[in-house]
Parts: C-alpha cells; structure tokens; sequence
C-alpha cells in the first residue's frame, strides 16, 4: 500500500466512524440481542431462560394478537391503496396549467408535517359526535353520523380517513414523477388518436411506475409500524371494544406495560418477517411490471 | 425545444402556432378563436372549482383547531355550530397554561431539537464525505449497509437500545433522543452522499496541492459547497423531532422533562373533552412548524422529492 492508500484508509475510516459505532450500537446489536430475547422468557427486570420457540408457538394462539395483526392488515389494505390514489390525483390536478399552483400545493402539503399527536387531538375534535364538525355537516344534509372512534364499526375507517389526510409527501413525490413525463410523449400519443384515458395509460401510469412502486414499498412498511395516532386516540387501550387494537400498540403494551419483553421481541420478529415477506411479494408481481426507461 | 419530436409514424409534429394555447400536459387547444377562448374559461373554472373544493376538505381540521382555539365555552357547545366565532376569546390558551407548563414544554422540545440538529448535520456530512470524497477499501460495503439498516423497524431494535440506555442509567434524560442523531442518520448520508458525489473531484485536488488535509478541505472547501443541503438535512431533523412521540414516550417519565408532542398527549388522556384549551395546545404546537415550512418550502420540497423522506 502506498503513503496516500494508507493515508486515505485511514482518513476514510476517521471520516465514517461515527456511522460505524451507530451501525454497530444502534442496530448489529440491538437485532441479535432482540434476535436471542425472543428466544426467552425475559422480562423488563429479568434476562430470563432459554425457552426454544415457545413465544413463538404463543402467539399463534393469542387471539389478542392475531385481532391485533387483522386491525393493522385492514388499516393497511384501505388506507394505502387509497392514499395512493388520492396522492397521484392531487399530483395529476397540480401538474395542470392553473394559476396558483404552488398555493394549492402547499394546502395540501401542510396535513403531512402536522405532529401526528396534535393530527390525533384535532381529529378526535373532528369527529366528536356531539361537538365535532363532521357530523354537524353530514347532519346538514340530512344524514345522521355515527358516533365514530366511539363506535368499534366506524374507528377504523375513521383512522383511515385520518391517514389519508397526511398524503402531502406521498403527493410531492408523485407530482415529481408527473413532472418527469416527457411533454412529446403527450403530443405523439395524441397524433396518433389517443384520448385522455388512454394516454393517462399508456404514457403516464409507466412512467409514474417506479414512484409507484416505491409508494407501495415505503407504505407497507410504514403499515406495519402504525402505532402514534391510535395510542393518543385511544388512551394506548386500542378502544373501543379492541376495535383499534393494531400490531404496534400490542407490542408497545407487551414491552412497556406487562414488561414481557421476550414474548414482545418475538412478535417484533414475526411482523418484521410479514412486512419483508409481502415487501418481496410486491416486487415479484407488482415489480415485474415497472417501467424504467424514463429518468 | 431543440429536438422535433416524431411520432410513431415518423411524421414531424408541426411546431403550435404562437395563438394555439398549450396546457401543462403538451395538448395543443382547439382553433377556433371564440370557440377556444370559451372552452378554455370552462377548462379554468373547472379545474379550480376542483382544487378549491379538495383544498377546503384538507383545511377543514385546521380550521376547526384553529377557530376551536379561539372561541367562547358558549360557542363552544353551541348548537348548531358555530363556524366563525363573533367574539374572539384568548381564555383557551390561559386555561391550557394552567394545566399545563406550555412554557416549559417548549422549551424542552426546542432544547432536543436544536441539539439533534446539530448532530445530525455534522456526523451525516462527515460520513457522506468519507463515503463520497475519500476512496477507501470498504466506503461501498460500508454503504450497503448503511442503506440496508433503513429497512429494520424500530421495533425490532426498541427494545436493546432502551436496555442499553438503562444499563448507563440515561433513561429519564434527553440524551437517549439527542445522542443518536450524532452517529449519523442513514437517509440524510444517503442524501448529502449524492450531493457531494457530483462535485468535481479537482476541487479538493488542487486544495491537496497547497497542502491542505482532509480535514481541512471537509471544512473549507466543501461544506461551504453543499450548504443547501446541509440546510435540508437540519429542517428534516427538526421536523422529525419536533414531530417525535414514541421516543419522548418510552424515554421520559418526569412530567417536567416532556416535549410538546408528549405533554399534549397527557393533556388529552386527562381532558379529552376540553377542546378549548385543547385546541389552543393543538394550535401552537402547530403553528412553529408550519411557519417553518413556509421560509423554507423549497428546501422541504427538494428534500422530499429527492429522498422519499416524509419528515
């Protein structure tokens, strides 16, 4: 090795250290020690025995969890789906030729940076049956509102109208993706007879495929860790009548309320390897399809 | 446009004359004169019928906190609701002040903010320096993994890290919140690696030629060549812990040490049907980062659009 190779080695390493003592401390670690606690009986206070698959084999038969992992896959398969839509519609209307774009833009980009506890606190305003806004609009027209995060058939869909609220940063990326069509594309699909549908389909959609997709990806691992809007929501109980009990407040109350830690790591493991299993699921089949050849 | 566009048959598009209207979406409008100005009008208004009526759905809950904020015990529990008080009232935010140490918790959140700041600015600019400017054996595995740590939950890795702290007795601090954001954050390397890539590599050659260390031409000649940004990874931090909630949670349990995020939870277990002074919370925890926000909208927007971060 020459003087400047050493030299570089080692001004690379000073450089990157403080990455290499996080990497280590904050995540090699911490994963084999989750790895091997969900192996244990551990406990907040105690390291616990080495128990096989044991925690593994009681959550397969905790209906607390598997009700908890139904909420969450619910909340997921309509709020993203729909967020997503709503995302690339407001991207579309934004990338018109309208005066005032970039104060439309902003409307409704604000929601996303809202703190999620306050987005809770002002919604759970929102939709007070007695006090709230929506009912006494639905009310306007004549349809009496449920009684929302009150009513276990109406928590859910209230936290997904809540969701899809906050779909700003999705949109900002897919008004990006819009914004990288190329303009000529347009102009020689609609030479050769192509109506708006069809050139939204032909031209736009696989163009926009790889900001799809990563939509897609990002959204379903953030699923699995919804947690914030329902612990403020819900006092951290998943009320009413477990109706918004999701996978990460089950953990958060088997970690931090009965101090089960092991039997917490262990569920930790099985929702990680779900969000990775249908994260590949959705490259294999949703992936196969996505154009790369703009930008 | 430099380049005549072709269409599958290989005609040549002809160039839209100076007259012909042409929308963001390269259509060239209609000929007629009258008959275009007409559907042109329609077009407008429709469009902007459209964004107000989605932009009034988006503002409502912001309306409401804000205008619940301001409003009498009276207005209040009116019945129908009042939309607009006619009288405005500041008793919420007094009301809200005696229950609970606003002050302080602001203080507190700004305390952990700044600081987090701070550290993520500096240790993600020097590992992206070291990834990007310095060829070592190892920068590319290195940042393989850097990457690939940004795909583990938090919940697989929550737990050690809390037992950690308690094992060096920093629970009940600020500086489980703080300390991390010192040992770089993967997705703001990610960002300031691709800025500091594009930079010519002559610029630090001839900063060599004088003599200059890394060291040196990390401080002098490149940050000030990457301030943008370095000024976009310190809002997204900012935002991030300003916005935290599960940190402050499992960290904090004297109430004197809470956040804003935090503190407005407890308020709300406690007075869930004050909305008030809930508001007037609701409202000023709100309203510095969206005022942030607006000074700083492009950086955001370039931030967002380039990294995929949500804050």
């Amino acid at each position: 090795m020459s003087r400047m190779q050493r030299d570089n080695q080692r001004w690379g390493l000073i450089f990157c250290s403080p990455a290499i003592v996080g990497l280590l401390l904050l995540t090699v670690y911490p994963v084999l020690r989750s790895l091997q606690a969900s192996f244990t009986s551990a406990t907040m206070m105690t390291s616990g025995d080495f128990i096989g698959l044991s925690n593994y084999s009681d959550l397969l038969g905790d209906d607390t969890f598997w009700r908890s992992l139904g909420n969450t896959v619910f909340i997921l398969v309509w709020s993203l789906p729909l967020s997503i839509l709503v995302a690339l519609a407001l991207a579309l209307l934004l990338n018109l030729d309208v005066r005032g774009r970039s104060v439309y833009r902003v409307i409704f980009f604000v929601p996303s940076i809202v703190p999620l506890v306050a987005t809770a606190v002002v919604w759970s305003y929102v939709f007070d049956p007695q006090y709230g806004i929506l009912n006494s609009l639905l009310g306007a027209v004549g349809i009496q509102g449920p009684s929302w995060l009150a009513d276990p058939a109406w928590a859910k869909p209230a936290l997904i109208i809540i969701a899809i609220w906050g779909v700003g940063g999705l949109m900002v990326i897919l008004l990006a993706g819009v914004q990288d069509v190329p303009a000529q594309l347009y102009e020689s699909a609609k030479l050769d007879g192509a109506g708006v549908f069809s050139r939204f389909r032909h031209v736009t959609l696989p163009f926009m495929s790889p900001h799809l997709l990563f939509a897609l990806v990002t959204g379903l691992i953030a699923g699995f860790q919804y947690f914030t809007e329902v612990f403020v929501l819900t006092s951290g109980q998943g009320e009413p009548a477990g109706s918004t009990m999701v996978a990460g407040l089950y953990l958060y109350q088997n970690l931090f309320e009965f101090f089960r830690t092991g039997y917490a790591t262990a569920m930790a493991w099985v929702l990680f390897l779900l969000a990775a299993l249908t994260a590949v699921v959705v490259f294999r089949t949703v992936g196969r399809r996505v154009y790369y050849g703009g930008s | 446009m430099s380049i005549v566009p072709r269409t599958a048959a290989g005609a040549t598009v002809e160039p839209p004359g100076r007259t012909d209207r042409r929308t963001a979406d390269g259509r060239v409008v209609g000929t007629p004169r009258r008959q275009r100005r007409w559907t042109w009008l329609l077009t407008a208004l429709a469009k902007h019928a459209t964004l107000i009526g989605l932009s009034v759905i988006f503002l409502i809950p912001l309306v409401w906190m804000v205008t619940g904020a301001f409003k009498t015990a009276a207005d209040l529990n009116a019945s129908p609701t009042v939309w607009f008080p006619d009288q405005i009232t500041f008793d919420n935010f007094t009301q809200a002040a005696q229950l609970f140490p606003l002050a302080r918790y602001f203080f507190n959140t700004a305390v952990i903010c700044i600081f987090s700041m701070v550290g993520a600015v500096a240790s993600s600019a020097m590992v992206g320096y070291g990834l990007a400017r310095i060829e070592w054996r190892g920068r590319t595995a290195l940042f393989v993994v850097i990457l690939a740590t940004t795909m583990v939950p938090f919940y697989v890795t929550m737990l050690p890290v809390f037992e950690i702290w308690r094992a060096v007795g920093l629970t009940n601090t600020w500086l489980p919140l703080i300390l991390p954001q010192f040992l770089g954050v993967p997705i703001y390397i990610f960002l300031l690696r691709q800025f500091l890539m594009s930079l010519p590599k002559e610029l630090s050659e001839s900063a060599r030629i004088d003599g200059a260390n890394e060291w040196q031409i990390f401080t002098r000649v490149t940050l000030p060549l990457i301030k943008p940004a370095l000024v976009a990874v310190g809002l997204f931090q900012f935002l991030a812990s300003w916005n935290d909630f599960l940190g402050p949670l499992i960290y904090l349990s004297d109430a004197r040490l809470y956040t804003v995020s935090l503190g407005l939870n407890f308020f709300r277990g406690e007075y869930s049907t004050e909305f008030g002074p809930l508001m007037a919370v609701s409202t000023l925890a709100v309203v510095p980062i969206v005022v942030l926000f607006f000074f700083a909208q492009r950086t955001f927007i370039e931030g967002i659009t380039l990294t995929g971060v949500k804050g």
